[in-house]
């Protein structure tokens, strides 16, 4: 199962990213392969329209589960639809390595 | 003078297909129109006669007001109706909805998930696994910010 996880940097000990559409990084987790694929965000500076279009990036590569700290109110219901799971991070000092870990503990 | 705004209605799962046509006509007539089924006539429909929820519940959990979803429920039959009767096709589409799905708190990880499968009723943390998470029912409302945002009138990219 893919997981999307928005991160700062394209290392595994960048941060997770607070903000969903305008994340610096998507990092793609297959829990599968255990591989991790790190796509720049073309809508970081985007002034309008950046959560819709991150969430066409992300649901292209389908994921069904993206973690973030935040999502804007119109992504949400589109996620919905899409029977995305959004996972929501409140403290930001996680990296992705941590969240990794994390998903991996569980099984 | 412009009629009162419609409430958006809450939708808690969509369709699983976007409609249903008919097959062995008796007739080969020329293809009938579809109806237009709108996903909130779909939701009510659903609620009260497969959830069996009375028009009182169902309400509630639209949220909408009782009469309102008695209207919407009466609208569903009636357009079904339609369509049996008449071999017309049905379309699930358009309405005045906004989606949302169940959220929850894991305590361990300090996370927030929702759950978009309806068969998974007591889901785990989706992060650490954790089964001691707190259902929070109505943590985003979004009534007011989604007013501009979530409407679909009669879309037809319902974004799916």
């Amino acid at each position: 199962m893919k997981t999307a996880i928005t991160s700062t940097g394209n290392t595994p000990n960048a941060l997770l990213d607070q903000r969903f559409g305008r994340c610096s990084y998507f990092a793609i987790y297959d829990d599968d392969t255990d591989s991790i694929e790190y796509i720049p965000n073309p809508n970081k500076e985007a002034d309008e329209g950046a959560g819709p279009a991150s969430l066409q990036l992300v649901a292209s590569k389908g994921v069904q589960k993206v973690i973030s700290g935040e999502f804007g109110a119109n992504v949400k219901t589109v996620f919905d639809s899409l029977r995305i799971q959004l996972v929501i991070l409140n403290n930001s000092d996680k990296t992705i390595n941590d969240i990794i870990q994390l998903i991996n503990h569980k099984k | 003078m412009s009629p009162r705004p419609k409430r958006l209605r809450k939708i808690m799962n969509p369709p699983l297909m976007k409609g249903f046509k008919p097959f062995g006509l008796q007739h080969e007539t020329a293809a009938s129109e579809p109806v237009f089924l709108l996903f909130e006539e779909y939701e009510a429909l659903r609620l009260v006669d497969f959830e069996l929820k009375n028009h009182e519940q169902a309400a509630g959990i639209m949220m909408v007001s009782r009469p309102t979803l008695t209207r919407i429920y009466a609208e569903a039959r009636r357009k079904i109706a339609e369509a049996l009767i008449n071999a017309r096709p049905f379309i699930i589409e358009g309405g005045k909805i906004f989606y949302d799905s169940e959220w929850f708190h894991c305590p361990k990880c300090n996370c927030d998930f929702n759950n978009p499968f309806v068969d998974k009723s007591t889901p785990a943390c989706a992060l650490c696994g954790s089964h001691k998470v707190v259902n929070r029912q109505q943590v985003i409302q979004t009534n007011g910010e989604q007013k501009q945002s979530g409407e679909y009138e009669n879309s037809h990219n319902i974004n799916r």
